[in-house]
């Protein structure tokens, strides 16, 4: 337990010019968006004189030098806002906050379900290596590794909600079903299942075809023919000794994915009208409200540096070596 | 040499590359094939496959050769693919050989910067860039090689890294070579393999980018790519999915050639991996 804590103080305390050089980036592509909160408002109104923009943007606090809208930035930052989207008329946080929750769902059940198979599937073909089983599901695995999330949803739409009539074609829920308990659980896996599984293809690929190569690099070692001779069976030598080191660079791998995972979810949202961050980044994209599109990059960064704190917790769990580095 | 004869012999290379080679030839010839703007209005809407021998795909909603569009479409893919894929590859070969080779400060910041740029999520990344710059080939273009440049760079640093020490590098060091020809000359192209390998993956993933860019509505507007087409399809798919489906087989076949390129690639230039 030590080692974990001693691995969270240095991991954090590494992490912190990374959110500063972030939340930098950040502030200047905002700057660099071609109009402002004012620009955006007068478009919306549709009449604007001179002195009711610069009255806005004094407002704002628009007509501030860099350095002064950079500090008040940073400032709002720490109270926790991102500003405020004039077009939604609610701040950013709170619009974001409405939308992370459906987001986060959908990576988290893509992400296990990319994990369970892809793991199985690396299993299976390293103990069938070279064989027809191994060779069926390696280009089964890099047909998934090619093809593109938004395009799978939409086939995956055309067979199961049009064709077969199985599974709704898109939303998080049945609208005014007025559900509740079990039904009302079971209504929103029915939603959840073609958007996971869109998003979970490539993933599942990338898994499976790490586990078969690290599975194969651990066979031949020591310890693998120790466990092995002293008579443990084939399945206990695979899944407890060979398995467990070889989950290591999955952790490693899953952990630098979850920006792509979060990337794919931008269009896999928008092609089942998933409420979540993603459609609201087009959504923000084709309004042209960049407040609202830099504070989810802002967010999403947060959220994969946090993760990355977390797989390096979890690897001085899995391996002890790692803490002494 | 004995590289590109067992890269020959491989059959997932083979596959590969003669998959790539007929999507590279599509994209060149389109002109030729189909000269006029596939853009423009061709037949009756809503021809399916196979029933009309002049437009052996069909057409979409407005008329338009399906067939026509793919093959044109394939130029916006390849372009985009290979040019940002460049950007990138420059970029990072040159952020991390310059780390790898010098260490110290300037690797401690390069890593640094490498770390920022791969916490952003990718897609969001090139959305955002793209968005603030007006979409044309030219912006997605660089937009996705700013994206791509970190993986290069810290696979180059980690080969310049475990290379630097080598006999050949310290007789070229002896010799009085200066940096750039020892990082150029000497340890560049023995690190070489390993880029090529993932110069093909990054090809791929640059054409899958720009597909769902351009499925989003922030493609070029002037040009119609495998993602516009599905974008346009998409509000058909009802009735007539071959809109969708037809352009996404030609963007899965042709990522997946990459892919067996990429795989043949590392079989024939990775001995440790032979045999495997």
């Amino acid at each position: 337990m030590a080692r974990v804590l001693r691995t969270l103080r240095r991991t954090a305390w590494q992490a912190i010019p990374t959110v500063i050089a972030v939340v930098v980036i950040d502030f200047f592509l905002l700057r660099l968006a071609p109009g402002d909160a004012a620009d955006a408002l007068a478009a919306e109104s549709g009449s604007a004189t001179e002195e009711t923009m610069a009255a806005l943007r004094a407002h704002f606090g628009l007509d501030q030098p860099a350095f002064v809208q950079f500090l008040s930035y940073i400032g709002n930052l720490l109270h926790f806002s991102l500003g405020f989207s004039p077009l939604y008329n609610m701040p950013v946080s709170r619009l974001i906050g409405e939308r992370l929750p459906g987001t986060l769902l959908l990576m988290a059940t893509a992400l296990s379900l990319a994990l369970l198979i892809g793991i199985t599937a690396g299993v299976v073909m390293s103990m069938f290596a070279g064989r027809l089983t191994d060779r069926v599901l390696s280009v089964i695995a890099l047909l998934f590794y090619s093809v593109p999330g938004f395009w799978i949803g939409l086939m995956l739409i055309v067979l199961f909600s049009v064709r077969l009539g199985w599974l709704p074609s898109g939303g998080a829920e049945t609208i005014g079903a007025g559900l509740t308990g079990w039904p009302w659980l079971l209504d929103r896996a029915r939603h959840l299942i073609l958007p996971a599984v869109s998003l979970a293809l490539f993933f599942i690929a990338i898994y499976a075809r790490l586990v078969r190569a690290s599975m194969l690099e651990v066979r031949d070692q020591d310890y693998v023919r120790t466990a092995t001779a002293k008579g443990l069976s084939r399945t206990a030598v695979t899944l407890r000794h060979m398995l467990w080191n070889a989950l290591l660079p999955v952790t490693t791998v899953a952990g630098m994915h979850v920006g792509a995972i979060l990337g794919g979810a931008v269009v896999v949202e928008t092609v089942f009208s998933w409420p979540g961050l993603g459609r609201l980044a087009f959504e923000a994209v084709l309004k042209r409200d960049f407040s609202v599109l830099l504070g989810i990059l802002l967010l999403s960064s947060l959220l994969v540096i946090a993760v990355n704190v977390l797989v390096d917790l979890l690897q001085a769990w899995l391996d002890p070596r790692i803490a002494l580095r | 040499m004995k590289s590109l004869g067992l890269f020959l012999r491989n059959p997932t290379g083979l596959a590969g590359s003669s998959l790539l080679l007929l999507v590279i030839v599509a994209a060149l010839l389109a002109p030729v094939l189909f000269p006029g703007d596939p853009l423009d209005m061709a037949t009756t809407p809503f021809i399916w496959p196979l029933q009309d021998p002049a437009f052996p795909l069909g057409s979409d909603s407005l008329g338009r050769d399906v067939l026509a569009g793919i093959v044109h479409g394939a130029r916006v893919s390849v372009l985009i693919g290979f040019a940002s894929t460049f950007v990138g590859v420059v970029i990072g070969t040159l952020v991390g050989a310059c780390a790898g080779y010098f260490g110290g400060r300037l690797d401690d910041l390069l890593v640094r910067l490498m770390e920022v740029f791969q916490t952003f999520p990718p897609f969001l990344l090139i959305i955002v860039l793209v968005s603030i710059a007006e979409p044309s080939v030219a912006t997605i273009t660089a937009a996705i090689g700013i994206v791509s440049w970190p993986t290069v760079a810290r696979l180059v640093r980690a080969e310049f890294r475990s290379l630097r020490e080598r006999d050949f590098v310290l007789a070229a060091r002896g010799l009085g070579y200066g940096a750039a020809r020892i990082v150029f000359l000497e340890i560049l192209p023995n690190a070489a393999a390993p880029i090529i390998v993932t110069t093909s993956v990054m090809v791929a993933t640059a054409i899958l980018n720009e597909s769902a860019l351009s499925f989003l509505g922030l493609g070029d507007p002037n040009l119609v790519s495998w993602g516009s087409m599905i974008g346009a399809g998409r509000d058909q798919l009802r009735t007539a999915w071959y809109l969708v489906a037809l352009p996404g087989a030609a963007l899965v076949i042709t990522v997946l050639s990459l892919n067996l390129f990429g795989d043949g690639l590392n079989d024939a230039l990775n001995p440790r991996a032979r045999g495997r």
